[in-house]
């Protein structure tokens, strides 16, 4: 495999990844990885199950350093600085980049203190100041008007694709550079997924989007830049409508046609 | 088109899709020849025969499109699978037109017959058979290309699809000066200036053909580029 794919990328990136390794244990899950991920764009990862997409993108918060065997060489560098070296607080990173997961994971508390929770943990806000973050960041997940009456109640009273929307809310309320999400979508119906690809769109204008997603229609409609994996490796990352339309690699087209076999 | 989809299923859809666009540029085919032959033997009953064939051709296009809708709703069909049946798509409706034109010539050796038009009257027959031959090689080889999926010969027909345009040339200039010379042949000239015109539409849709089989094989839409440029674009 070559061991650099070149980057199609114009825009400004966000997020460069240089030589990218990732192990859990002694098994080589991530094989030198370099990419731009671009600033104000939404970029999809899609690939088969083990393909390493996953643990891509749990690189970029460093969610992965919970499990002590596992780790990442290389750089990812977030605004000129590595993020796997950073002395910062790691909640720092988290709060810059944002994550959002497979099932939606409420707090087992009310649907105001799910947004404010992450809020209070880096802000000093205000009562007034806290509501307002609170009706914006559920107005930006298109949660607002579902639930402006009942903010009192818990979260896990609400439907999946409303729970889905409300962690996006409490992931944006702390205002993060990047979101990231990790197939926000597969326990969602055709409805709510439908919610969820409208709001990635809008949410680009402010935010860097990575996704992880199975369902490759999802990345050919809400994404601008595609990356294919295989194997941990990356074999090719390009803008969406080429990818979909005249991929350069034979194993890309395989894959999205469904001749992978 | 050799690779297997995980679903046996989409890659027989796939295949009788591109196999009936074939069959319909061989009944197409077949139209065109016969009209070529009414016309140059004057013949009443070939002109029907074409005209008969134009109903099956049509219901071919409507059949073809109709799959193609199902196969892209339920398949969600990406990169050279959605290419191929985009290519479809503007394959049957170039091969119903050119059967359209070849009912056009037919009508119009069936008016000329009707008119009383001899086929002793002095027309320059054997050019305009000669154009025809040249637009039928054309739609052979191209359907020859789309069965193979041969970029090679695509792009030698678009090299030489200007020939068919000279020889279009060439005829009006001729027919302009039978009429000039002969005012009685002005009615039955006009006439054949339409079916010249209708033979070298026919090399037009050879061409557009050939452009959708470079589609399909490299993703490159060459239309609308010279034949030397489109080389570049393909090699």
């Amino acid at each position: 495999m070559d061991a650099k794919v070149e980057t199609p990328v114009t825009e400004k990136a966000k997020l460069s990844v240089r030589n990218l390794n990732f192990y859990y244990g002694g098994f080589h899950a991530l094989k030198n990885i370099n990419m731009d991920i671009p600033e104000g764009k939404v970029t999809a990862f899609i690939g088969p199950s083990g393909c390493g997409k996953s643990t891509l993108l749990r690189t970029f918060n460093r969610m992965f350093e919970l499990y002590p065997e596992q780790r990442a060489e290389g750089q990812i560098m977030l605004d000129g600085e590595n993020i796997l070296e950073s002395k910062d607080d790691i909640s720092l990173i988290r709060a810059k980049v944002g994550m959002v997961f497979q099932k939606p994971t409420p707090f087992p508390m009310s649907i105001y203190d799910n947004v404010a929770f992450g809020v209070k943990l880096f802000e000093r806000l205000p009562r007034v100041e806290m509501d307002e973050r609170v009706e914006w960041a559920l107005k930006k997940a298109a949660l607002w008007n579902e639930v402006k009456d009942k903010l009192e109640q818990s979260g896990s009273g609400l439907s999946g694709g409303q729970q889905q929307r409300l962690c996006i809310a409490r992931g944006i309320a702390i205002k993060p550079e990047v979101l990231l999400l990790d197939e926000p979508c597969s326990a969602l119906d055709p409805i709510s997924t439908g919610k969820i690809e409208e709001l990635i769109h809008e949410l680009k204008s402010d935010y860097t989007v990575a996704i992880v997603t199975h369902n490759m229609q999802q990345a050919a409609r809400c994404s601008d830049y595609t990356a294919y994996m295989y194997l941990g490796d990356l074999i090719e990352f390009g803008p969406t409508e080429e990818l979909f339309m005249k991929p350069k690699r034979k194993d890309t087209e395989d894959y999205i046609t469904g001749r992978f076999g | 088109m050799t690779d297997k989809h995980l679903s046996t299923q989409f890659d027989s859809e796939l295949s009788s899709i591109s196999t009936r666009v074939l069959e319909m540029g061989g009944l197409v085919e077949s139209q065109v020849a016969q009209a070529v032959l009414a016309l140059t033997s004057f013949s009443g009953e070939q002109a029907s025969a074409v005209l008969e064939l134009e109903e099956k051709v049509n219901a071919m296009e409507v059949e073809i499109d109709r799959d193609l809708q199902s196969i892209i709703a339920r398949r969600q069909p990406t990169a050279r699978d959605l290419r191929l049946l985009i290519a479809v798509s503007k394959s049957t409706g170039n091969l119903e037109r050119v059967g359209d034109e070849a009912a056009r010539i037919a009508r119009t050796v069936q008016r000329l017959i009707n008119a009383g038009v001899s086929s002793r009257l002095r027309l320059p027959m054997s050019d305009l058979g000669y154009e025809a031959e040249l637009a039928t090689a054309q739609l052979r080889k191209v359907l020859d290309a789309f069965a193979r999926l041969d970029v090679e010969r695509a792009l030698d027909l678009l090299k030489h699809a200007d020939e068919i345009d000279k020889e279009f040339e060439g005829l009006m200039r001729k027919l302009i000066t039978y009429m000039m010379e002969d005012p009685r042949t002005i009615s039955s000239s006009i006439d054949l200036v339409f079916v010249a015109k209708a033979i070298e539409r026919v090399g037009d849709h050879a061409k557009n053909l050939a452009e959708v089989i470079i589609y399909i094989v490299k993703g490159t839409d060459v239309r609308h580029n010279k034949p030397e440029a489109i080389e570049d674009m393909v090699r």
